[in-house]
């Protein structure tokens, strides 16, 4: 952030009246420093104040969005550089291309990918069309591409299709890709008519900084960087530069979400291309492009992504219920385990790797690690037999062995007294020591 | 208006750890950028890649990993042939077999691998242990003894056998270590302090701030590394600037994307082996993004790409 709370306060009316919601003209600054509210909620502001404030106290980077419906997505956004500093919170968005020979091929292929990790559904989220020099040919493979039920890309630079095809799509929000630092003018017009979001790219860094700038300066700030596709290591050094240039160096005319198209830059090599999105999810590209999306693709990248985006400060949870692992049934023998989704993955990882069948019982912890939540009391023999009434396993199971973790062999004594009929078995107290138990254990 | 580039230069560099001997050898760390930044200034030395050799010999199931090591039936003719794979920078046994509660391996056996193993490769080796802390402390010291002058580097030393191996291997025998920690930046200083207090000099320490899977608790892993790359770069935290090794292979093909099969997966997975390779590349990668300065990979393809990967970025 630009401003700090005392440069605020200074152009403040500092009567202390109260009406924004705050008690004093200093805890509003404050708070407006921080981001926690915006400057125009002071009544009595004066307005060239509010012009000078508003410019200053902008966020550093837009935030966008794109698609219709029920495929609306939030671009850009972010305050910090690092996770750990805050939270990312716009989580990059994994689009194929598709062009007019392909198309037909891949659809079915995109729409292949869809499947649900912890809470979250997985699919393609954008279709990025390409035009090829024949425009009555990119029309029609828009319309198949609208057909695919995605938000869209339209990569075209020529102005008289790029119009056509928003005509055809422009109420379904796609972002037209196209802008460079000869059609610029026209590119504007079309996109500001249409209402959508317009890609900008260039040669190089100074030549996309120009034509942003001129764009802003003709009024649109509705905009993405397609970060090119001259080389890996210029995409890469052009996605750092301009994240970091928009939040760290305070530079707003770089302060807008990036394209990163991986189909051109790995040329065809699949696995150098999963190598890349990798890279590019962890470094600041808001949509990356690739050239095809297989499940081998999907698990790792999908997984980093939900990992990267999640909030330090709010822990991954997995829904509380009972997980059968290796089709167990209702005589499988039971294992606990607390809600944080990383313990529940590691455990989860070791019970399918014995092959044998448990019913792993996610209990309701707050989120933490088996340690942590027994220590703060949210895995206790109160907590865990209080769960098994509310969510009523008993009449789920018929199987009375219940397997807890090594690290809490304390609950053993008072599980058994509050879970009549139970026999509790303490666990090893590393996951990976649970397929040797289990490979051993004797009903 | 034109660009003002604002280069990031940092008042300190990442220590330089040199493995291998000879006209063989791969130094780990030497940037004084955050990792791939070849824009703010030179990376130094590239970051590495390793190849995993496990005392247990190649997952023959895979069908390109089996046809790959066909016919190097001895573990040393299996590390020899590793040495062939482009972009691979060094050899890293695991001696799995040495474990109590496995196999129970020897030391004198253990000891006689290496010693073959040593021989065998044409690229610096690293050793990885059994993950039992008191064997491990036994072995790594009789085996920087057996291999003295091949300036190998022991993964891992923990905070319970730091000691044994820092002297046993490292001072005695001028051998490398590197201290494992479970990802936690105050865990991996804490115990770079611990192995610095015994007089143990920078160039003999690189460190395993642990890693884990893509989507498997990953974001702990990259704050980590962040952390201590800024830490080191920022702070010139001398405690922190020891260079990252990530053994990233192992974690990868456990998770159950890398292992189960295609008739056990859910519809659509496809083959396992291409699963395994594409877990195995984008963990590695987002290690190598988040400031590993080496990863140590399974397979062959996945070798290949990652060193692509880093050629093209570098």
């Amino acid at each position: 952030m630009a401003l700090k709370g005392l440069d605020i306060f200074k152009l403040l009316p500092k009567t202390n009246c109260k009406k924004c919601g705050n008690p004093t003209c200093m805890a509003f600054a404050m708070k407006v420093a921080q981001g926690g509210i915006t400057i125009d909620k002071c009544p009595d502001i004066s307005a060239e104040a509010l012009a000078q404030l508003s410019e200053a106290s902008a966020p550093p980077m837009k935030a966008l969005t794109i698609g219709a419906g029920d495929k609306v997505y939030k671009l850009g956004g972010e305050t910090v550089l690092f996770r750990h500093d805050k939270t990312f919170v716009s989580k990059s968005l994994y689009a194929v291309t598709v062009c007019q020979d392909c198309v037909d091929e891949k659809l079915p292929k995109i729409k292949a990918v869809d499947y649900e990790r912890i809470g979250e559904r997985m699919i393609v989220d954008l279709i990025n069309v390409e035009f090829s020099g024949d425009k009555a040919k990119f029309l029609d493979t828009v319309k198949k591409a609208q057909g695919a039920a995605r938000t869209l890309i339209l990569e075209v630079s020529d102005a008289d299709a790029a119009k056509a095809a928003l005509d055809l799509v422009k109420a379904e929000k796609p972002i037209l890709n196209g802008a460079n630092e000869s059609n610029w003018e026209a590119f504007n017009k079309i996109a500001t008519e249409a209402g959508v979001v317009l890609g900008v790219t260039g040669k190089d860094l100074d030549v996309i900084y120009d034509t942003v700038q001129k764009l802003e300066g003709a009024g649109n700030k509705n905009l993405v960087i397609d970060v090119g596709s001259v080389s890996i290591k210029d995409a890469f050094a052009n996605a750092v530069q301009i994240r970091r240039a928009a939040l760290k160096d305070q530079d707003r005319s770089f302060g807008y979400p990036s394209i990163v198209n991986l189909s051109k830059l790995a040329k065809g090599d699949d696995v150098l291309q999963t190598a890349l999105a990798s890279v590019f999810t962890l470094k600041y590209g808001s949509i990356i492009i690739l050239s095809n999306m297989s499940y081998a693709q999907a698990l790792p990248l999908y997984g980093l992504r939900q990992n990267i985006y999640t909030d330090p400060q709010k822990p991954m949870k997995m829904e509380p219920k009972i997980y059968p692992v290796n089709g167990a049934d209702e005589n499988s023998i039971c294992a606990i385990t607390v809600d944080f989704a990383l313990s529940y993955f590691v455990i989860n990882g070791e019970l399918e790797r014995s092959g044998v069948p448990v019913n792993l019982i996610v209990s309701d912890a707050g989120g933490y690690s088996v340690l942590t939540s027994w220590a703060a009391g949210k895995f206790s023999a109160g907590t865990i037999s209080k769960f098994f009434k509310e969510s009523g396993v008993e009449g789920k199971v018929k199987s009375r062995n219940l397997l807890i973790p090594g690290k809490v062999a304390v609950l053993k004594g008072e599980l058994e007294e509050n879970l009549p009929g139970w026999k509790i078995l303490v666990g090893p107290n590393e996951a990976v020591g649970v397929v040797k138990y289990l490979k051993d254990f004797k009903g | 208006m034109s660009f003002k580039r604002v280069p990031q230069k940092f008042p300190a560099t990442i220590k330089e750890v040199i493995i291998g001997a000879g006209d063989k050898t791969v130094t780990l760390g030497g940037e004084n950028v955050l990792p791939f930044y070849s824009f703010d200034d030179k990376i130094k030395n590239p970051p590495r890649v390793g190849v995993e050799v496990s005392d247990l010999g190649p997952n023959r199931d895979l069908p390109e990993l089996g046809k790959f090591y066909a016919g190097a039936e001895k573990i040393a003719d299996v590390a020899k042939k590793a040495c062939t794979i482009p972009g691979a920078d060094f050899i890293s046994l695991v001696l799995e077999s040495a474990d109590p509660n496995g196999a129970n391996k020897s030391i004198e056996d253990c000891v006689a691998l290496c010693k073959e193993v040593a021989a065998a490769v044409t690229l610096p080796l690293v050793i990885q242990g059994s993950k039992n802390t008191e064997k491990d402390g036994q072995l790594f010291v009789k085996i920087a003894d057996a291999l003295q002058g091949k300036n190998v580097l022991f993964m891992s030393a923990k905070e319970d056998n730091h000691k044994g191996i820092a002297v046993g291997a490292v001072q005695a025998y001028g051998q490398k270590i590197a201290a494992e920690s479970a990802v936690d930046i105050n865990l991996a200083k804490q115990l770079n302090v611990l192995i610095t207090q015994l007089g143990i000099k920078h160039e003999s320490i690189a460190m395993n701030v642990g890693t884990a899977a893509a989507g498997y608790g990953f974001e702990y892993v990259v704050s980590t590394m962040d952390r201590i790359k800024l830490a080191a770069l920022t702070q010139n935290d001398d405690k922190l600037q020891m260079p990252i090794i990530t053994p990233v292979g192992e974690q990868t093909w456990a998770v159950g994307e890398s292992f189960k099969s295609e008739e056990e997966a859910p519809a659509g997975w496809g083959p396992r082996e291409s699963r395994g390779i594409a877990m195995e590349v984008a963990t590695a990668s987002a290690a190598l993004a988040a400031g590993s300065n080496a990863v140590i990979l399974r397979h062959p393809a996945s070798v290949a790409a990652v060193s692509k990967l880093i050629a093209a970025l570098v």
